[in-house]
């Protein structure tokens, strides 16, 4: 690399502070494929990811979550909030302002009237709209003028981000959905395949479960963007094919959630041609300890509050069974780049994630000893450790999964290596989740001490989440077994922290509550969080901009991506 | 005629068990069956003893190893020994096939000789096969296993529990087919010159059975025993699967199937070893009932 080559490169970049993708339609063709296909592109009428995330290309919301889960403005002018007077007070309505000039891809330009009408679309009472839930509570959607629109909700709603965020809840045109409000929503097959949007992208052909065609939206608000002329969408195939695809051969630039094995995923990467990448949301495979007594001889009342468990209500025995595991090798027996260790519940957005709890990654077989030794748990004859004539002898359930299962005899392994005896008990997924009352092998029955599963929440906001521990929560035979409380944890601090964070508006202030009661169950040992499971994707190498959001539509960005040589 | 049949086992030198053997051994596949079923018996009973790693220790850091001096099938997905799987899951397989093949065949075999000899209760004995066809295999599982299971756990502990469980479950559901044959041979037994002859002199329709149809239904209920130790096996392992069978670190040869199957691409010889000594068993279980079947039929003797 000579001087005046330097000088040359030095010189170009002063000149162009643009790189030379700034400019739109300038890279050709990107190629995107999803192992499912989508059927129809109006996120209104389906609830799978796969359509959701498609018509996120072409339909846009007013606000979006970026890959930290934070509230960023897309059509709007900002997120509005209590300090900026977008929220009322008293936390019933929300009035957001949309951006100037935005644009339809038709050449048509955006108001407060598409905002409204979307939502009287998705809230119709015959339309069955699928993504109603986001606009729960809403009394009425009122235009205040052309670009700002008022949201009242029914009661005070804390977190009132529900209508118009993220990729469940985009914006449609009035003009082209008009007739086709309620029953006629399915019926107007021409505008559900080929609906106008404001997205960097518009449909030139949607072939249900195959292919999407689209080009560069002419009217897109940002004149440099985005940096392809034309984009494929491919659906179908599984999740091998997908992963070969991108990963091995470079047909295409990008694949969506590759739920393939760590080795698998690491062979195909190791061709050269593509990267994998992962982000993370709240999934997480935790084991729920059991504080009530599953003995079969008390029969009906077996794990109900009504007698408390023999030996797991001793904290010493919890945080002893916590410690004896190893995080790190179950990620990389189990989940490889798709998973971390976590020490929380609630491990994400950042916002909310605590690191107050944090030592459990360490792997600390003698310090658990240590603290049964303390505890008064003594190793009996057959080395299982007791205490007043009580065995710590475990029986651990989960679903048939080979993951799971290899997880478990890991975990066995260690615990016999502190003493305690355990066995395992695999159910199928489809009775363990069924949450059939008569049924015995429910995990909401929980009969057993322990229990492994993964869990989430939807979108950003942990209180719904946060509230599965309130003592009422508890399934037993009076809630006919629902509830999400499986530990059966009952403390009147917990729901007092819970309450206050419903009343509270101001961001900052409810996710210190989040952490507070997420540090108050882990360091209780309430639940044992044992991986913090993501999402794996994989683009090409030539591919540029991608940044992974669990917290919206992958292709949330696909107005930044670009070629890069 | 009681002390002739008694005694005819220990009269030396041309016994009717003599005879037996003589012709059974001139049928090549039968002998190298029960040796090879000689000797997967003698190693899944050995095994252990020559080979002392512990099936279910987990050694991590040898996990997805290739055959060595260590191990010298490899290792599994956790750094289990193959070997040490292969003769715990035999022992459990093994069990399991015997003691619910013989279960299902005294249960069969009684169903069919009493429904084929007694015209009177025939009708019913046969409805109640029928039923016991027509029940949905499953959901009867299900509801045995919700009913017994946690009985059973706490009278004979985890693992004796589920054999118990496992072993009846398979044995009530699968003696229909030998019961429907059984019945089939012993309708056309009846009828025969011998046996007429035996109840026109008095013989006692116990004696009749025992004497007379038994010996001569033996070749189908040795057909049919073969086949039930393959199908116990199978079944088996598909109750491991539904989360209904043994725990699940708990080997058996089913299991080690079916926890291969996962890696057929990357390691296939992890599906080999218990995929072999499956197929090898059921095979050489179904030439000794060959040659058996032969052996037994007086008919074919000698030819």
């Amino acid at each position: 690399m000579n001087v005046k080559f330097l000088t040359l490169a030095v010189a170009a970049s002063l000149a162009a502070p643009l790189p030379s993708f700034a400019e739109r339609a300038s890279d050709g063709e990107v190629r995107i494929i999803y192992w499912q296909a989508p059927s129809i592109l109006n996120p209104f009428l389906s609830g799978g990811t796969k359509d959701l995330e498609s018509a996120s290309l072409v339909l846009e919301p007013l606000g979006r979550y970026d890959q930290d889960g934070n509230m960023v403005a897309w059509l709007a002018q900002s997120i509005p909030t209590v300090e900026n007077g977008g929220v009322s007070e008293d936390l019933t309505t929300i009035t957001w302002k949309l951006k100037d000039g935005i644009l339809w891809s038709d050449g048509t330009s955006v108001s407060s009237h598409d905002v409204k009408f979307t939502a009287d679309y998705c809230m119709h009472p015959e339309g069955g709209c699928s993504q109603l839930s986001n606009f729960d509570d809403v009394a009425s959607v009122d235009v205040i003028d052309d670009l700002t629109v008022k949201v009242t909700f029914g009661v005070p709603k804390p977190f009132p981000y529900g209508p118009f965020m993220g990729s469940t809840s985009p914006i449609i045109q009035r003009a082209q959905f008009e007739n086709c409000m309620g029953a006629k929503a399915p019926e107007c097959t021409e505008a559900n395949f080929n609906p106008i949007g404001t997205g960097p992208f518009r449909v030139t052909e949607f072939r249900p479960n195959d292919v999407i065609s689209m080009e560069a939206n002419p009217n897109y608000r940002d004149p440099s963007k985005p940096a392809f002329a034309s984009l494929v969408f491919k659906g179908g195939g599984d999740a091998t094919a997908a992963g070969r695809s991108v990963l091995e051969t470079g047909e295409f630039d990008y694949a969506w959630n590759l739920q393939l094995a760590p080795d698998v995923l690491a062979n195909m990467e190791a061709a050269g041609k593509g990267t994998v990448v992962s982000a993370f949301g709240t999934l997480v495979e935790r084991i729920m300890v059991n504080l009530t007594n599953p003995d079969p001889a008390l029969g009906d009342e077996r794990s109900t509050a009504a007698h408390p468990h023999p030996f797991l209500t001793d904290i010493n025995v919890r945080k002893a069974l916590s410690m004896a595991i190893d995080r790190e090798l179950l990620v990389e027996i189990g989940y490889g780049v798709a998973g971390r260790p976590t020490c929380n519940i609630l491990p994400a957005p950042p916002i909310y994630a605590s690191n107050a709890n944090d030592a459990c990654l360490i792997h600390d077989i003698e310090g658990a000893n240590n603290s049964l030794d303390e505890a008064g748990w003594m190793p009996g004859p057959d080395g299982i450790r007791q205490r007043d004539g009580v065995r710590i002898s475990i029986l651990y359930q989960t679903s048939t999964n080979a993951v799971r299962q290899d997880f478990q005899a890991l975990i066995k392994q260690w615990w016999s290596e502190i003493g305690v005896e355990t066995e395992l008990r695999n159910i199928d997924a489809s009775v363990f989740f069924g949450g059939d009352p008569g049924s015995p092998d429910t995990y909401q029955k929980f009969y057993a001490d322990l229990e492994m599963y993964a869990n989430n929440f939807d979108g950003t906001d942990p209180e719904v989440y946060m509230g599965n521990w309130k003592c009422d929560e508890s399934p037993s035979p009076d809630t006919q077994w629902q509830g999400a409380n499986m530990p059966r944890y009952c403390d009147p601090e917990y729901e007092a922290l819970l309450d206050e964070m419903s009343k509270t508006g101001d961001l900052n202030e409810r996710a210190r509550l989040a952490k507070a009661m997420n540090d108050m169950l882990m360091q209780n040992f309430i639940m044992i969080p044992l991986v913090d499971r993501g999402r794996v994707s994989a683009h090409s190498n030539s591919l540029g901009g991608v940044v992974l959001n669990t917290w919206d539509s992958e292709l949330w960005n696909a107005a930044d991506w670009h070629r890069i040589d | 005629m009681t002390d002739l049949a008694a005694s005819g086992a220990e009269r030396p030198p041309r016994s009717q068990w003599g005879d037996v053997w003589d012709q059974f051994k001139t049928h090549r596949g039968a002998l190298a069956g029960t040796i090879f079923f000689a000797f997967v018996l003698l190693a899944v009973v050995l095994g252990p003893v020559i080979w002392p790693i512990d099936a279910q220790y987990i050694d991590i850091r040898a996990r997805n190893s290739g055959p060595s001096l260590e191990h010298p099938l490899g290792t599994d997905q956790l750094g289990r020994d193959t070997l040490a799987r292969v003769f715990a899951g035999g022992r459990a397989s093994i069990a399991v096939g015997m003691t619910a093949m013989l279960l299902s065949l005294v249960l069969g075999t009684l169903i069919g000789v009493v429904a084929g000899f007694f015209r009177r209760i025939d009708g019913p004995l046969m409805r109640l096969t029928d039923l016991f066809l027509a029940l949905p295999l499953l959901p009867l599982l299900l509801v045995i296993i919700l009913l017994f299971r946690d009985a059973l756990r706490t009278a004979f502990g985890p693992e004796t529990g589920i054999f118990i469980l496992v072993v009846f479950v398979i044995g009530i559901t699968s003696w229909m087919q030998t019961a429907r044959i059984v019945r089939g041979d012993v309708l056309a037994l009846r009828e025969r010159e011998f046996v007429l002859a035996a109840k026109s002199v008095g013989t006692p329709p116990r004696r009749l059975i025992s004497r007379h149809i038994l010996p001569n239904v033996l070749s189908p209920i040795m057909v049919s025993a073969t086949l039930g130790i393959a199908n116990a096996i199978i079944t088996e392992s598909a109750l491991s699967f539904l989360g209904l069978g043994f725990p699940s670190d708990f080997p058996t040869w089913g299991r080690l199937l079916f926890d291969a199957t996962d890696y057929l691409q990357q390691y296939p010889e992890r599906v080999l070893w218990p995929g072999l000594a499956i197929s090898l068993t059921v095979l050489s279980v179904n030439y000794m009932g060959d040659g058996l079947r032969d052996a037994l039929d007086p008919r074919i003797r000698g030819r």
